[in-house]
């Protein structure tokens, strides 16, 4: 029985360590090797540059608080808002008094920023609720033909424009099918700042 | 109301799902009983290799304590293991940020979250842990936890169908084969999917990008010892803060996701898990990620029946398990959807619009998922033991954050954790069986063995030691300071959030109502015994109902045996699973959720 053991812990010790070396080691090690060489720019964080300049990355929601940009969601992270090394939701219940007080007053700043929107009475509630990670890049359609007036206004331009603009930046579901259909918030306001994006 | 593409959505999920079942199970099947599946070219001269390495020329057959054994020993060095990364990382290379050593009770809780294949995170990875600590540690139990998981359904299915003998096979070998021919080659593919999506893999130190508008915030002001400043009055020192920057965690994030997927595990590489765009950034990537969680568990489905002889019986569980699956599924959807009705009372909009607009409670939701996709996720991911997440649990309305509670509570058997999931099924069947033989007076029997007090004890044993555990830990608990101190939401979501973690670490899952903080000695020592006990003790019995069964002789089927694949079966199967999981649940789901639901109801209007 102890001779048993004693042979069962060496096999042990020795599967463990060349387990570690092979799923710990290896195929991480392949995967990015593989992954650098067919898809770099996603391997790499899908960061945006203006001027060769990295501006974001694609898929991590930066904070909008000028009436010129679009705004995202709400973000719960820590210290501030969209603190990508730190993701953070909200989580907080549903009936949580401080959860509704929250939401009402971003209900109440929301109108005041837009007094113009279209179906001022339906509020957007990607708009006042905290994504999951706290870093979400997109917005639903709606949410941003919600703030078309405003930007327009704050930019002189026309609505029809900035709405066109809008139209063209919506990501439609994948094959038609998976997902949402929603607009990525810093490509939008980069393309109002007619910013030339690279990869 | 649920629109019409989110409905085909969940469709094009089931039928992508149905279509893996087969071939996938029917390669597990031949891998697991030595034959030719396709890959042997490739994998055979590095088994062989792995086996020279390892002293292991001829592997013997096992009994049942020798297979016991051996899966035990090789569990707790994976604990040492990981539990040794984490508390000397800052000596280890690549750990770019130069992230200390974790604390030892963290380490301790996270080690023993990883080995059982529970993967509840107390940490979170990006402001935490190095490259090193996710590689060596967490990567290489996220394939071992779901090795073990494999060999020991493996070993139980060969105590059903081998007879008079006392042969279960070699643990070595069901571990090697499990991660070389199944794991190693699936998570390989679906990392490189993935990574193709926009999930990161790279090892550099995080970059800082210049933000196109500053920010500006208020923080406490804190000293060169990071203590909080205080004024005259006793009230933090507030300062206001410009930064111009964002910082982005980088790492290997591929390789880890595709197998915390397909092995059930559920450990994210960041804080909030699938929902952090790096994680999962695409409707595509989630789309794999969720087929990924019930892949294997529902294959395996068709690998017993392979094994048995007999298909149908796989079919049949598969089929149960279905069925159990949709309800819960469904409720979740439709609560989700219909939104929060406090916020509709503030004149939010809940209605969601196919072309422009998710509605419903995206508290807590990412905007590429919607409802349709984080509901589906959070029934997929907390019916098997899963427990990554792509919507923050906690924010859900108050009956659809019931319906992760309550598929944990039924013991993770709907698909279940890699192995785990089907091994507790078999559990729930000789229940089945026995409480059937009574109603009829016969011998209970299943698959031609017979079901004796010793088989019954051991199914009984290991289905009620979780929920009584589970009810005693989060009893303890909510009177202590301990444990209510970390409650983040008051009233009953507090006893939720506290029902919620010891549901979540009894059963292997890892998912949470994450506003508890569950970094605290308290939570990361009781909760890391928690998950030791209740994953080994089941395992133990599992082995044990093996030896027992595989020594037993084959009776051939009269007219008085029971079929175990008719609807009759699957309506007693799915009367035993509920009897047992749900109404010992009931009462303490009445005093959190459901009253919850009651309250912002009798408040808000339905």
């Amino acid at each position: 029985m102890i001779a048993e053991t004693r042979k069962q812990i060496k096999i042990a010790l020795k599967l463990l360590v060349v387990f570690t070396f092979l799923t710990g080691f290896v195929y991480p090690l392949v995967v990015t090797g593989l992954a650098q060489l067919l898809f770099p720019w996603q391997a790499n964080g899908s960061i945006l540059k203006v001027n060769d300049k990295a501006i974001g990355s694609r898929f991590i929601g930066q904070a909008f608080t000028d009436p010129k940009y679009f705004w995202g969601r709400p973000s719960a992270t820590t210290p501030f808002p969209y603190n990508a090394a730190s993701s953070s939701g909200s989580n907080l219940g549903p009936s949580n008094p401080d959860f509704l007080s929250a939401v009402q007053g971003r209900v109440k700043d929301l109108q005041n920023a837009n007094p113009q929107a279209p179906d001022a009475k339906r509020i957007p509630v990607d708009l006042v609720t905290a994504s999951g990670s706290g870093l979400d890049p997109e917005i639903s359609p709606r949410a941003a033909y919600y703030q078309v007036p405003r930007v327009a206004k704050a930019r002189a331009q026309s609505e029809e424009q900035i709405r066109a603009l809008v139209a063209s930046f919506i990501q439609a579901r994948t094959f038609g099918i998976l997902g949402e259909p929603r607009v990525n918030i810093l490509e939008l306001n980069l393309a109002l700042d007619h910013l030339p994006v690279h990869h | 109301m649920i629109t019409g593409i989110g409905l085909s959505q969940i469709a094009l999920y089931f039928l992508v799902l149905l279509l893996c079942v087969k071939p996938l199970g029917w390669y597990m099947a031949r891998v697991y009983e030595g034959k030719a599946c396709g890959l042997d070219r490739l994998c055979h001269p590095l088994e062989k290799l792995i086996y020279r390495l390892c002293n292991l020329r001829s592997p013997q057959e096992m009994n049942w304590k020798q297979y016991l054994s051996a899966m035990l020993i090789f569990n707790l060095f994976g604990v040492l293991a990981v539990y040794l990364i984490q508390r000397l990382q800052i000596h280890l290379p690549w750990n770019p940020q130069a992230f200390p050593n974790v604390a030892p009770d963290l380490a301790f809780n996270t080690a023993a979250s990883f080995v059982t294949n529970t993967n509840w995170q107390a940490y979170g990875g990006e402001s935490s842990l190095g490259y090193a600590t996710q590689m060596l540690a967490l990567t290489v139990q996220n394939f071992l936890s779901a090795a073990t998981g494999l060999a020991l359904v493996i070993a139980l299915i060969r105590g059903l169908v081998q007879h008079e003998t006392s042969h279960l096979g070699n643990f070595w070998v069901d571990t090697v084969r499990s991660t070389l021919y199944i794991l190693l080659p699936l998570s390989l593919v679906l990392a490189l999917i993935l990574s193709s999506q926009g999930l990161i893999q790279n090892f550099k130190p995080y970059p800082k990008i210049s933000l196109l508008t500053p920010l500006r915030y208020v923080q406490a002001k804190t000293d060169a010892a990071g203590q909080t400043l205080q004024d005259a009055k006793g009230n933090p020192l507030m300062e206001t803060i410009q930064s111009g920057t964002q910082e982005l965690p980088m790492g290997p994030v591929a390789s880890q996701i595709a197998i915390k997927q397909l092995g059930t595990n559920g450990g994210g590489f960041f804080n909030t898990n699938s929902a952090y765009p790096y994680e999962n950034p695409t409707p595509l990537s989630n789309f794999l990620e969720m087929l990924a969680i019930l892949l294997l568990p529902a294959a395996l489905c068709y690998t017993f029946g392979m094994m048995a002889n007999d298909k149908r019986q796989g079919w049949a569980l598969l089929l149960t398990m279905f069925l159990l699956f949709l309800p819960f599924m469904s409720v979740a959807l439709v609560l989700e959807q219909k939104g929060n009705p406090a916020l509709a009372a503030m004149g939010i909009d809940s209605v969601a619009e196919a072309a422009t607009y998710p509605g419903g409670n995206m508290e807590g939701k990412e905007t590429r998922f919607g409802i349709i996709n984080s509901a589906l996720w959070a029934a997929a991911t907390t019916a098997t033991s899963n427990g990554s997440v792509n919507a923050m649990h906690d924010s859900f309305t108050p009956l659809a954050g019931l319906v992760p509670l309550w598929l944990m509570h039924l013991g993770e058997v709907v698909f279940g954790g890699i192995g785990s999931g089907l091994y507790g099924m078999l559990m729930l069947v000789i229940l089945t069986v026995f409480v059937a033989g009574l109603m009829v007076g016969r011998t209970p029997e299943y698959l031609g063995k017979k079901i004796e007090p010793y088989e019954m004890k051991m199914a009984a044993v290991a289905v009620l030691l979780m929920p009584m555990i589970v009810l005693l830990l989060t009893g303890l608990a909510s009177v202590s300071p301990l444990g209510t101190h970390s409650i983040a939401n008051p009233g009953t979501h507090g006893f939720s959030e506290i029902l919620y973690a010891f549901t979540s670490m009894g059963n292997n899952n890892g998912s949470a109502f994450a506003g508890l903080n569950a970094n605290t000695p308290f939570y990361n020592l009781v909760g890391g015994l928690e998950m030791l006990l209740l994953r080994f003790w089941i395992a133990i019995a599992t082995l044990a109902l093996a030896g027992s069964l595989v020594r037993k002789k084959r009776i051939p089927s009269s007219s008085g045996t029971l079929t175990t694949h008719t609807p009759l079966f699957i309506i007693l199967l799915l009367s035993v699973t509920l009897i047992i999981g749900a109404l010992t649940f009931f009462p303490v789901l009445a005093l959190g959720p459901i009253v919850e639901q009651l309250m912002l109801w009798g408040h808000y209007g339905y």
